[in-house]
């Protein structure tokens, strides 16, 4: 169902208006965060893939994600200094670079985006949901700020379901170590109801959410998956899911994407609106921070958007129906951190990516194989095989690295996109047998 | 009857190692109709029930250096570790066309995936991946264990087409217990007197614990150690190390053999934990399977795939190890690209740095062949640690 109200509102704003007021939310937490010490507010690092910021708004405690400075570090091309500098301290080139680029941040002094210090933080929250390295790299933080540490692991599931023993196993750790620890660390009495007022609060958002995901359906798709849905996944996967500020930006944004739907408008690019869609892909794997807006362009400029992708699903699986529930708080939780792309068996990961395929009408799919991440690219190569194999389109592979700018080769991951870009022509005319 | 030589024992164990086939695990299945083998990889199983369902685990590590990789390449990027790629290959192969399950522990992202590309290529065979607790409170990581062995138990009795009795499982922990006690007594020795066996021997030997029933395995490791005991062997002018971060994917057997050259006594190390990963002995009445539970919360290895909940205790297992092995240095060895070991390292080296114990560290995989570089740098720490404590 389409949204009636201010439609003439929404018409009236620059069409990348979300963009903007996106941006200015998380600038407005980074100086929340760099200004918490003398506001006398307490800091929790955390992880974005399982992350509760509904509970550790119930201990009012400000939510900090190294993942998502590393992320800034790369869009900022600091990075690249930041990996030799944890390099040169002795961590192995082999590893994550979002640890190295965190830990190197660190070394230079924790400076965040907007200048000022991010401030230590009081309690490291380890949620650890899809990805190993999760648990050595707070480990490494906790070593430096000997801070307490607060584990929650979420088992993997890898038969596809989640069984009693896993939900059970959640919820114990969750009352029994976790939030009397939170109590702890923030003074702060656990009060089950404004949990539930939270959850209310983050199933709403997500619902516009996935309206706004599932909006790639469309053929000529008013918004791109990937580089755009980056910006999109921001708030929510971040600190502001559960907040009314979030239910307002996904209001915003979904009267937006109606608004490009109805005059038949594709997505909005760094270069203003986007051309003829000639190419409809669906991503999978993470995207490369360092170069971002050359390599979204290599995108654009030859009319390819992506019309769904894995990796705006590390925050949650959304469109497969999850929703926050308030009647369920504890266990709503645990299914959450059990459900997240990232923690997903590799087969049912072959079976979302060729759904998406088929629901959105793609023209292929696309890999992104991110050097340093274990997680998500151990594996890939047979992913691209079998969801070729089902859906008989095809399929590329690109290697590059999230923040390492190191391992971002412009030109060959030119020439891989254009070759594919005409395999999938060729496949269309039917001359890809010939081929 | 004579005790064999170490080497004929030795001799026996290297034939296994080598044997990609795994005959030994073949000809015991082929020997009855009902026999069942499964798998599992790196690091740590309760062997105890495969063994009580009347099945033969089978320890799955990689394909090492003499395995050709054709296939497995295919699966994996250049910049992923070796040991899937040359699973994979065993498997695509035919090489474990016998086995009738798989396990795949918790131990790294990789190993994970590859359980699910296992149910992708091999849908005919019982592939589980085996989740265990990274929370050590009885109640909580406990229940949860308990729940996850509960599960297994269920899929191997449907393997097995019969019920498995508590007291079958209690049996089967004795049996465990002993072949942990020989381990260890052969760890002990080595310690102790390490130049009557050397660690590229004792590894063949515990190695071989890995494809043959464990009742065998035992009787091998009794002789292997009566026999050294029994041999007068040079004592060489080496230092003790401890060797760490070799837990999953193995290195090549020349590896521990060059570190061995260039003068090292390897005292300990954390090749195949799954030989000595429950630490004393389990009790052998009462519920098997909260015996196993509490012995896996409270009494085992640490290692790199483990989380550590306590900061003071971070890398101290490590420090107890040099201490109680008499070594005197130690070498991080670890797999290209491996996760765990090489996010772990910097960790474990500032512990040791506060205990005054001296490191080299350097990176390889399980075919690497070039071992001139690895020689040198150790040849080079055996020297510094020998001006270290003689100054
Ligand atoms: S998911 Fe990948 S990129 Fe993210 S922390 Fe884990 S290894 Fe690093
Ligand atoms: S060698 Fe390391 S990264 Fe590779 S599978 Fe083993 S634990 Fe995982």
């Amino acid at each position: 169902m389409r949204p009636s109200i201010a439609k003439a509102q929404v018409q009236d704003v620059d069409k990348d208006a979300s963009m903007i007021k996106q941006k200015q939310m998380m600038a407005d937490h980074f100086d929340r965060l760099t200004s918490a010490k003398e506001n006398g507010e307490k800091v929790a690092s955390t992880f974005v893939p399982g992350n509760l910021n509904e509970l550790l708004m119930c201990f009012d405690l400000v939510n900090n994600l190294p993942e998502v400075n590393a992320i800034q570090s790369g869009l900022r091309k600091q990075s690249g200094a930041y990996i030799m500098e944890a390099e040169r301290a002795g961590h192995s080139e082999d590893v994550c670079t979002y640890v190295k680029s965190d830990i190197g941040m660190m070394m230079k002094g924790n400076i965040g985006p907007n200048g000022k210090k991010l401030p230590d933080p009081d309690v490291l929250l380890l949620s650890y949901t899809g990805c190993f390295t999760f648990l050595k790299w707070f480990e490494l933080l906790r070593e430096q700020y000997k801070c307490p540490t607060i584990f929650l692991q979420t088992p993997y599931m890898a038969d596809g379901k989640v069984t009693p023993n896993m939900i059970q196993y959640m919820v114990k750790q969750l009352k029994e170590t976790v939030i009397p620890t939170l109590e702890q660390v923030s003074g702060i009495k656990f009060d089950i109801d404004r949990l539930r007022e939270y959850l209310k609060k983050s199933a709403q958002a997500e619902d516009d959410l996935v309206y706004i995901l599932q909006s790639g359906k469309n053929v000529r798709s008013p918004i791109d998956a990937y580089f755009g849905g980056i910006y999109y996944i921001g708030p929510i996967f971040g600190a502001f899911r559960g907040t009314d500020d979030a239910i307002d930006f996904y209001r915003f944004l979904r009267e937006e994407v109606d608004d490009r739907l109805l005059k038949g408008l594709g997505p909005v690019t760094p270069d203003g609106p986007m051309g003829e869609e000639k190419f409809r892909l669906v991503v999978e794997g993470p995207p490369n921070y360092t170069s971002f807006r050359q390599f979204w362009k290599m995108f654009y400029d030859e009319g390819a958007t992506v019309v769904a992708s894995s990796y705006t699903k590390v925050g949650g699986t959304y469109d497969y129906g999850f929703r926050h529930d308030p009647d369920r708080p504890l266990e709503s939780l645990a299914e959450y951190c059990l459900g997240v792309y990232t923690n997903r068996s590799l087969p049912m990961r072959i079976d979302m990516l060729s759904d998406y395929i088929n629901e959105y009408q793609a023209d292929g799919l696309l890999i992104n194989s991110i050097k340093s991440c274990n997680s998500f690219s151990a594996g890939q190569l047979l992913i691209m095989r079998e969801v070729e194999k089902r859906t008989g389109k095809p399929a590329a592979f690109i290697e590059t690295d999230l923040v390492d700018p190191r391992y971002f080769s412009a030109a060959n991951v030119k020439n891989r996109l254009e070759s594919y870009f005409q395999m999938v022509e060729q496949k269309r005319s039917g001359r890809g047998a010939a081929a | 009857m004579t005790n064999p030589s170490t080497t004929d024992l030795v001799a026996r164990a290297q034939e296994l190692y080598e044997d990609l086939q795994f005959t030994a695990a073949r000809d015991w299945k082929k020997a009855d109709p009902s026999r069942k083998v499964v798998g599992y990889l790196p690091v740590y199983i309760p062997r105890e029930l495969i063994h009580a369902a009347g099945m033969l685990p089978l320890g799955i590590m990689g394909g090492g250096d003499n395995l050709e990789v054709i296939h497995g390449d295919a699966y994996y990027q250049s910049y992923i570790c070796r040991i899937p790629r040359s699973t994979i290959e065993l498997g695509v192969s035919g090489r474990l066309d016998f086995v009738d399950g798989m396990l795949f522990p918790s131990i790294c992202d990789v190993i994970r995936n590859l359980s699910g590309m296992w149910k992708m290529l091999f849908p005919e065979v019982f592939t589980k991946y085996f989740d265990v607790p990274q929370t050590y409170e009885d109640e909580i990581g406990g229940t949860f264990y308990i729940g996850e062995m509960r599960d297994l138990l269920d899929d191997l009795e449907k393997i097995a087409g019969r019920k498995i009795t508590d007291d079958q499982i209690n049996e089967s922990i004795k049996v465990y217990n002993e072949n942990r006690a020989l381990v260890n007594e052969l760890y002990e020795l080595r310690s102790v007197v390490p130049w009557q066996a050397p660690a590229s021997e004792a590894y063949l030997i515990i190695r071989a614990g890995l494809v043959l029933p464990v009742e065998e395995h035992s009787v091998m490791l009794r002789q292997y150690i009566d026999a050294a005991k029994a041999e007068k062997r040079p004592i060489k002018d080496n230092s003790k190390v401890v060797v760490t971060g070799m837990f999953c994917e193995q290195p090549p057997l020349n590896l521990i053999k060059s570190l061995e050259l260039s003068g090292c006594y390897v005292v300990d190390d954390d090749f195949m934990l799954v030989s000595r990963w429950l630490i004393g002995d389990v009790p052998t009445t009462g519920d098997p399977v909260y015996n196993l539970s509490q012995a896996f919360l409270h009494q085992s290895m640490s290692t790199a795939a483990k989380y550590e909940p306590d900061l003071a205790e971070k890398g101290q297992f490590l420090v107890r190890s040099v201490k109680s092995s008499g070594a005197e240095g130690v070498i991080f060895a670890s797999t290209s690209f491996c996760d765990p070991a090489l996010l772990d390292r910097p960790m474990l080296q500032n512990v040791l740095k506060d205990a005054n114990i001296p490191f080299i560290a350097f990176k390889y995989a399980e075919n690497s062949g070039q071992m001139q570089p690895i020689r040198e740098q150790a040849g080079t720490f055996v020297d510094s640690i020998k001006l270290w404590s003689a100054a």
